[in-house]
């Protein structure tokens, strides 16, 4: 069972911003933080790991204190164990894949981990390169695999994903599953990919200027009741055009692009760029074998 | 042709260089990284030899060095080092005249690299010193070399400070760059040419490795 709770003045773009959170979350559960970006959610994830510090606040993983700013405990992040991936990936450049994974070992820790990551994350040909030769999604499972060479029972992921294109993504997702029930971790995401979390998480917290706003599980909180569709994709717009009275509005779900055909005033409250759910009340949908 | 001036010179640049990578790791760190109010007065003050007259630094050394003085005196009886007219006194005087040359690359390169480095190894237990160590520095070797260079060849460059501090006394004090000023003095034309043309062609080399480095060319060559 992991207890937070952190307040902290934050300065955002957008001016001064009150961060005050409450979570729980038990072990082996996998959780997302999901909000716009400026919301907090990165500094949360700096927070737990002690990059950052809060004005008052409480972390308690598994029984031990990590912070208690009421009676002054606040472990250096050396002393936290956890994995964190950076949405850089943050892998050390002068090293090469193997040497990455090797300087994450403890003293004295046996050298069998670092072979055991490689095998599971599978980055046995790629050992003796370096970062700087290899593509987004090898770097994000070498910066997974180094975060888990520790073992830790805490995985903090930092928007992993962004970077990378759509068919990588869910790669990764797999890899990232796979290492979350291997090691029975306990996994914050953060991530504002709707699809990522609608997959992976059992669990979202949705943090909406410094504060949690809604809390349960995606499906919950994604399908608004209002709706009663039966087909439901997220994705984003890439155009808005105007068509005679009506506007067209092409939304790019996954590697489909789908017009839409809006109304002004609706078409007036979304720009390109705005995520979005098309919904449609299919009566009789077909079905073919592929 | 006496060869003691150039021999001088190279070892008063040698002995610098060595002391202020010693110095100018830990402070370029300290300034890359701190937050503390005082930083700017620091660094105004690490940077100060690039622009002030040497003959300033090298008159208010002389005063400090000087046994009639505080600082000097105190040396002189406790330590017994005579700083004035000295060799030691030209390494002291050379390391705070250097001492931006070495210090803007190694804090420059610290924070090119991204926090997430540093972070992410701190996630990983290491420590501050192995940190910098095993992460940092070998990511910026570049700007530590640029650093080392620099401040080696601005060594070999000095004139007014070493004058000041160290007169002209053959075999101890009397650098190239006195040298000539000697030899030109005394109508002595080819001494000073050679000892010239000596220095051109070391200062041009050192300066030529230096643009390789910034272009990237050693650098390929280190991955």
């Amino acid at each position: 069972m992991i207890r937070i709770n952190l307040e902290k003045q934050l300065h955002s773009s957008g001016g001064e911003m009150q961060l005050q959170v409450a979570l729980q979350i038990k072990q082996g559960e996998f959780v997302t933080i999901y909000g716009e970006s400026g919301a907090g959610k990165t500094s949360i994830l700096r927070m737990l790991a002690g990059l950052l510090q809060p004005e008052r606040g409480l972390v308690e993983v598994n029984g031990k204190k990590w912070l208690d700013t009421a009676n002054g405990t606040n472990l250096k992040p050396q002393q936290r164990k956890l994995g964190y991936v950076f949405q850089d990936y943050a892998l050390f450049p002068n090293m090469t894949v193997r040497e990455n994974l090797l300087f994450a070992l403890e003293k004295h820790q046996p050298k069998d981990s670092v072979n055991e990551v490689v095998e599971l994350m599978e980055l046995n040909d790629m050992q003796h390169r370096y970062p700087a030769t290899l593509s987004g999604g090898q770097r994000q499972r070498v910066a997974l695999g180094r975060a888990l060479v520790q073992k830790p029972e805490f995985l903090l992921l930092d928007e992993p994903l962004s970077a990378l294109d759509e068919s990588m993504r869910a790669r990764l997702q797999d890899y990232i599953l796979k290492v979350h029930q291997t090691f029975n971790l306990t996994t914050i995401l953060v991530s504002h990919d709707v699809s990522e979390i609608l997959r992976m998480s059992e669990r979202m917290f949705v943090l909406k200027e410094g504060k949690i706003v809604q809390v349960g599980a995606p499906d919950a909180i994604f399908s608004d009741d209002s709706i009663s569709g039966k087909f439901r994709l997220v994705g984003t717009i890439t155009k808005i055009q105007q068509n005679g009275v009506v506007y067209i509005i092409s939304v790019l779900a996954g590697v489909n692009l789908i017009k839409v055909v809006a109304t002004a005033e609706e078409a007036a409250t979304m720009a390109t760029g705005d995520k979005v759910m098309v919904v449609s009340k299919a009566f009789n949908p077909l079905i073919k074998k592929l | 042709m006496n060869w003691a001036p150039l021999i001088l010179t190279f070892e008063l640049a040698l002995v610098t260089t060595i002391i202020l990578l010693l110095i100018s790791v830990p402070l370029a760190y300290w300034l890359a990284y701190s937050k503390l109010k005082i930083k700017p007065f620091i660094e105004a003050i690490v940077s100060m030899p690039l622009v002030l007259p040497p003959t300033v630094l090298g008159f208010y050394l002389l005063l400090a060095f000087s046994p009639s003085y505080f600082l000097g005196a105190f040396l002189q009886k406790w330590l017994h080092v005579k700083l004035v007219f000295s060799f030691a006194g030209l390494v002291v005087a050379s390391v705070i005249y250097s001492l931006p040359f070495m210090v803007q690359p190694v804090q420059a390169g610290l924070r090119a690299l991204p926090d997430s480095l540093r972070e992410a190894s701190y996630i990983l237990g290491k420590s501050k010193v192995e940190t910098l160590f095993r992460v940092l520095l070998p990511n910026i070797k570049g700007s530590v070399l640029t650093g080392v260079v620099l401040a080696f060849a601005h060594t070999i460059g000095e004139f007014g400070v070493v004058l000041m501090i160290g007169g002209s006394i053959p075999g101890r004090t009397r650098v190239a760059s006195i040298a000539i000023y000697d030899e030109v003095e005394s109508m002595n034309y080819s001494l000073a040419n050679t000892y010239s043309l000596i220095l051109f062609a070391v200062t041009f080399c050192i300066l030529l490795s230096v643009y390789l480095i910034n272009g990237g060319y050693v650098n390929r060559f280190w991955k």
